[in-house]
């Protein structure tokens, strides 16, 4: 079984968030990056455990630039097989998916994963678009993923709920909580990372179809008003008369 | 010229997130001089609502199995809408069926996606739309250039206007074609209020120092009619189901009132809930970084301080009634 993992960075989940140049740029001063924890703890982690009881190889994909080596290579430690960094601009979700499309037009894959979304831009759009460039069917949001065969059954998340699905390879699947736990690279595998091949092709001519052109951070809270907590009844009182929410 | 809504009845309802949908449609036509049309993908016995809101035309699918829920076939009626309206906007809810379908359609369209927006597009200068980034800490001013534009509307993040008109109803008869993925199966979950849709969520972390102490937290849910969530934490160790989990790698959730009990408030925790409208914080650590991010706060044991809320919520629903 052939799998291929999105993988992107992302900033630390606790990076503060600031922006630089008139309020253009995420201000990168002091942020770490990791891989984006949809792409790493659900997608990468259930490929290679659906490796280990079937068979097969994990190839990790990232768009972008030599910055994202770092994080390609944690993914590596975890235990992919291989990369492919396509060397162009992560522009925006559309350039992602077509330069990632038209690799797997070349290279065929049975399971195409993708995390939920990540966690700076909130997109949720990269996995889609990949199933509809290439004609495949796609299961967003999935917490479990099971293979028998040409079939694969999964969960994906709905409104209140659950819905239990079946489709045949190859088909694209964004990942969710549930899917899998999180791995941490044992020694062993961050050194067999390190001469793990990473395969860099130059990507295609894309347009992009939409740019951020500023930045605004959240208003700032008004500050926190106490409650007597011996009297705690004020809170209805308030919440009803003042912020009238219930 | 026109703006096209994507709506899927929910138990055969036009959903809340839906109804946000196609207001935003209706006022972002208004904006462009044009009307609005709402795709409805299944049986809806209220779709009045729709007119309600502002939309003028009602394209009722019934191609055979459009209600069985597949990314395809949705991509496809959407596409032969968009081609019969001549939309030059398809708005969604970026709820879990809009960003199954919305990127589909972006893909096939070459329309530029804003994923997420919160307000309409600002159009004196392009097209720009702003929407959440960095899970909720931050905002995006997207600038679209390609002719077709696709937008998904972060729930609750719109007012719904009732401009009280009335919509045309057209059957509309799609070709679909089939299914790539085929529903086995829907579950339920065992809350009776979904958590992504509730108003009012009262939440709790490891403050409640077990799984045995819920009790009151469920009580005060159930009296204020509110959703239930817990922290990562709590997840974990398995002190509530995971699908409780709010937070950075949890749901998000936007609603109006959010009730955090025995959390401390970490950044990625917040970046679950930072879009809830109003925040209430109880926690005996009068240090604890959630004060930071809350409207209201009791520092307080939760044992001491939820029996005597459950009480005055109690008195205050009698003398409000």
């Amino acid at each position: 079984m052939k799998l291929l993992v999105c993988i992107s960075k992302a900033p630390d989940t606790t990076s503060k968030v600031s922006f630089a140049e008139n309020n253009t740029k995420f201000n990168e001063a002091g942020v770490q990056y990791i891989i984006n924890p949809y792409d790493e703890w659900y997608a990468l982690v259930r490929a290679l455990e659906l490796k280990e009881t079937l068979g097969g190889t994990v190839t990790t994909i990232t768009v972008g630039k030599a910055d994202n080596e770092p994080t390609i290579r944690k993914a590596l430690a975890i235990g992919a097989d291989d990369a492919v960094r396509i060397d162009a601009e992560a522009s925006d979700a559309l350039a992602v998916a077509k330069q990632i499309a038209d690799y797997v037009k070349n290279n065929s894959y049975d399971i195409i994963f993708c995390g939920k979304e990540t966690i700076d831009y909130n997109g949720s759009q990269v996995g889609g678009m990949i199933a509809e460039l290439l004609d495949l069917p796609y299961v967003s949001l999935a917490s479990k993923l099971d293979v028998n065969g040409n079939t694969a059954t999964l969960e994906r998340d709905i409104q209140g709920g659950k819905e239990v699905v079946e489709t045949n390879m190859p088909f694209v699947i964004s990942c969710a909580k549930g899917m899998a736990e999180a791995r941490i690279p044992n020694m062993r595998g961050i050194m067999a990372a390190r001469t793990k091949p990473l395969q860099v092709i130059s990507g295609s001519e894309v347009s992009k179809l939409t740019e951020i052109v500023a930045y605004s951070l959240l208003p700032e809270k008004a500050g926190c008003k106490f409650i007597d907590a011996e009297n705690p009844g004020e809170l209805f009182q308030l919440l009803h008369n003042e912020a009238k929410v219930i | 010229m026109s703006v096209l809504v994507y709506t899927e009845p929910h138990h055969g309802k036009i959903s809340k997130n839906a109804t946000e949908a196609a207001s935003y449609a209706s006022k972002l036509a208004a904006l462009l001089g044009t009307t609005a049309t709402a795709l409805v993908c299944g049986e809806a016995s209220d779709t009045e609502t729709l007119g309600q809101v502002g939309i003028s035309k009602i394209l009722q699918v019934a191609s055979e199995g459009i209600s069985q829920f597949d990314t395809q076939k949705l991509s496809k009626a959407v596409q032969e809408a968009v081609r019969k309206e001549m939309a030059t906007v398809i708005v969604f809810s970026h709820d879990f069926s809009g960003k199954a379908i919305a990127p589909r359609v972006a893909a096939k369209l070459q329309a530029g996606l804003v994923a997420g927006a919160v307000s309409l597009p600002d159009t004196s200068n392009g097209f720009i739309v702003k929407k959440a980034v960095f899970s909720g800490k931050a905002f995006a001013h997207v600038s679209v250039t390609s002719e077709v534009k696709v937008i998904s509307l972060l729930p609750n993040s719109f007012s719904v206007e009732k401009t009280g008109g009335t919509a045309s109803i057209e059957s509309f008869l799609p070709e679909i074609g089939k299914a790539g993925v085929v529903v086995k199966e829907i579950r339920k979950e065992s809350t009776k209020l979904s958590l992504t849709e509730a108003d009012l969520v009262v939440s709790a972390g490891r403050g409640m120092k077990g799984p045995e102490n819920w009790g009151n937290i469920e009580e005060l849910a159930t009296l204020m009619g509110a959703a239930t969530a817990c922290s990562r934490p709590v997840a974990d160790i398995g002190w509530r189901p995971h699908h409780e989990h709010v937070g950075q790698t949890g749901l998000a959730i936007r609603p109006n009132l959010y009730i955090a009990v025995g959390i401390s408030g970490a950044i990625q925790h917040l970046a679950g809930v930072n879009g809830s409208k109003v925040i209430v914080v109880i926690n005996t650590d009068a240090e604890a970084p959630f004060f930071k991010a809350a409207d209201y706060g009791i520092v307080g044991d939760a044992f001491q301080v939820l029996p005597k809320l459950i009480e005055a919520y109690k008195q205050f629903k009698a003398s409000n009634n």
